[in-house]
């Protein structure tokens, strides 16, 4: 339950990447802002600041939004995914970063974290998207270097993977 | 930019949300999904001094169906809203339409009525709301009132609504067997605003000619506007090429569409008659039962 703690500052219990916070915050923080400045995870790129062009996008409870239209305030309880969420600990590339590496998924690479979430969201749906299922759900992501083809098949081949992975450990 | 500092309340119950509008009246803007509010806010066309966000508020999200009649709580998703077979099976316009609407992140948190109430006269749901001859219900400490959708919108992102208010719901009236409706855009990428659209609803007479028609235009006015003089033009008719191309030329009667970047007020006018024209066929063929894609 969110209460107000003074006029200015709202109290927010918040779990972002698996680490629980209690956090006060003005209510004018937006999500995109707590994260890069309040929590330094700085891989959320924050675009055009209106919802355009998908950049910041992150997981929130699992649904992938835009983290420039919600503010902090908003949010006591729920859980945030953030691209720092996918690579293990040593570094390893989760299967998505991995497919973009492989298939040439991104040149400046300023709207892959977006592109990754997304394509999260996406791939617990299924494994086996078609072409246009990943244009449908990256086609609010705008990539300015236009590396679109290459970003549909990673998620593709990323969808691969990952149905291998699982029907490895099942 | 980023917004300018406001205040945040988190109602729990309408009565609290309510009472909180009624102290802030127009100092404060209702919060729902934020799709549209917080863009406004992050570029400071919009500066309230309270915010009151309404998606803890118990029971908005209720999305029912009971005497021919579907009721879309204000915080109901458009996600859900375009998902949800009771609105598949029982209002299908309000689905089609839906799934025009910017992305898939967007619209999970985006709201039907927070759509509504924004009244972008280029939106597509509360053109939907338009030809379904759809209902606002309006609350606040003084009581419930309900308004018609045709004069709920006012003019570009202004409604009837007045300060302490809020809407609670949509309702639209259950589109029964022998309506067929349609829902066309020509937008310049997937997922913009259009530069015009077209809702269509067409239900068939006993006599098997064209019944009661209504028919909204978005991004032809400076509201959702109903294209009456084609509406006249198809109801009573056989329905047939003729007929559909009659109205169709008779959809840019009396509009007034906005020239900007997107389009000239002509190029409007041509899309509207061009869209009214494939929406009636499509809208006449689903009366009919037959399931044409658009």
């Amino acid at each position: 339950m969110s209460e107000v703690v003074t006029p200015e500052k709202v109290r927010i219990r918040i779990t972002v990447n698996d680490t629980a916070h209690d956090l006060l915050v003005e209510p004018r923080t937006l999500l995109a802002d707590l994260l890069r400045g309040e929590l330094e995870l700085t891989g959320t790129h924050v675009g055009c600041e209106q919802g355009v062009c998908g950049a910041c996008t992150v997981l929130v409870d699992g649904a992938a939004t835009r983290s420039c239209l919600v503010f902090a305030a908003q949010l006591d309880g729920a859980t945030v995914r953030t691209v720092e969420s996918l690579a293990g600990a040593d570094g390893t590339l989760h299967p998505i970063q991995q497919a973009f590496h492989e298939n040439h998924g991104l040149q400046c690479g300023f709207c892959t974290p977006g592109m990754l979430m997304g394509a999260c969201e996406l791939l617990e749906r299924t494994t086996a998207p078609e072409p246009d299922d990943v244009r449908e759900a990256l086609g609010g992501n705008l990539c300015r270097c236009t590396g679109y083809q290459n970003i549909v098949k990673s998620v593709c081949a990323a969808g691969a993977a990952l149905a291998t992975e699982r029907n490895g450990q099942a | 930019m980023k917004p300018a500092a406001f205040a945040y309340l988190a109602p729990r119950d309408l009565d609290e949300a309510l009472d909180q509008l009624a102290e802030h009246g127009a100092d404060a803007r209702v919060l729902a999904g934020g799709q549209s509010l917080v863009r406004l806010m992050n570029a400071r066309l919009a500066s309230p001094a309270v915010v009151v966000d309404i998606n803890r508020v118990a029971g908005l999200d209720a999305l029912e169906r009971h005497n021919g009649t579907l009721r879309l709580g204000a915080t109901v998703r458009q996600r859900t809203s375009e998902l949800s077979p009771d609105v598949a099976a029982h209002a299908p316009l309000l689905a089609e339409a839906g799934a025009h609407v910017a992305h898939a992140p967007v619209r999970s948190r985006g709201t039907v009525v927070g759509s509504v109430a924004f009244a972008d006269p280029s939106a597509e749901l509360p053109t939907a709301l338009l030809a379904l001859d759809g209902r606002v219900v309006v609350r606040s400490r003084s009581g419930e009132r309900t308004v018609e959708a045709d004069d709920f919108f006012t003019g570009p992102f202004t409604t009837s609504l007045a300060p302490g208010e809020m809407v609670v719901a949509v309702e639209v009236p259950v589109t029964t067997a022998g309506t067929g409706t349609a829902f066309v855009e020509v937008a310049r990428r997937h997922g913009d605003l259009p530069v015009c659209g077209v809702a269509a609803t067409v239900t068939r007479g006993d006599d098997g000619r064209v019944g009661a028609t209504r028919i909204a235009l978005c991004g032809a006015g400076e509201r959702p506007v109903r294209a009456r003089a084609a509406e006249d033009a198809l109801t009573g008719s056989d329905g047939g090429t003729d007929a559909v191309a009659e109205a169709a030329a008779r959809a840019s009667e009396g509009l007034s569409p906005i020239a900007d970047c997107h389009g000239s007020a002509d190029f409007r006018r041509h899309l509207a008659r061009v869209l009214t024209g494939r929406a009636l066929r499509t809208a006449i063929d689903r009366a009919a039962g037959e399931a044409n894609d658009v």
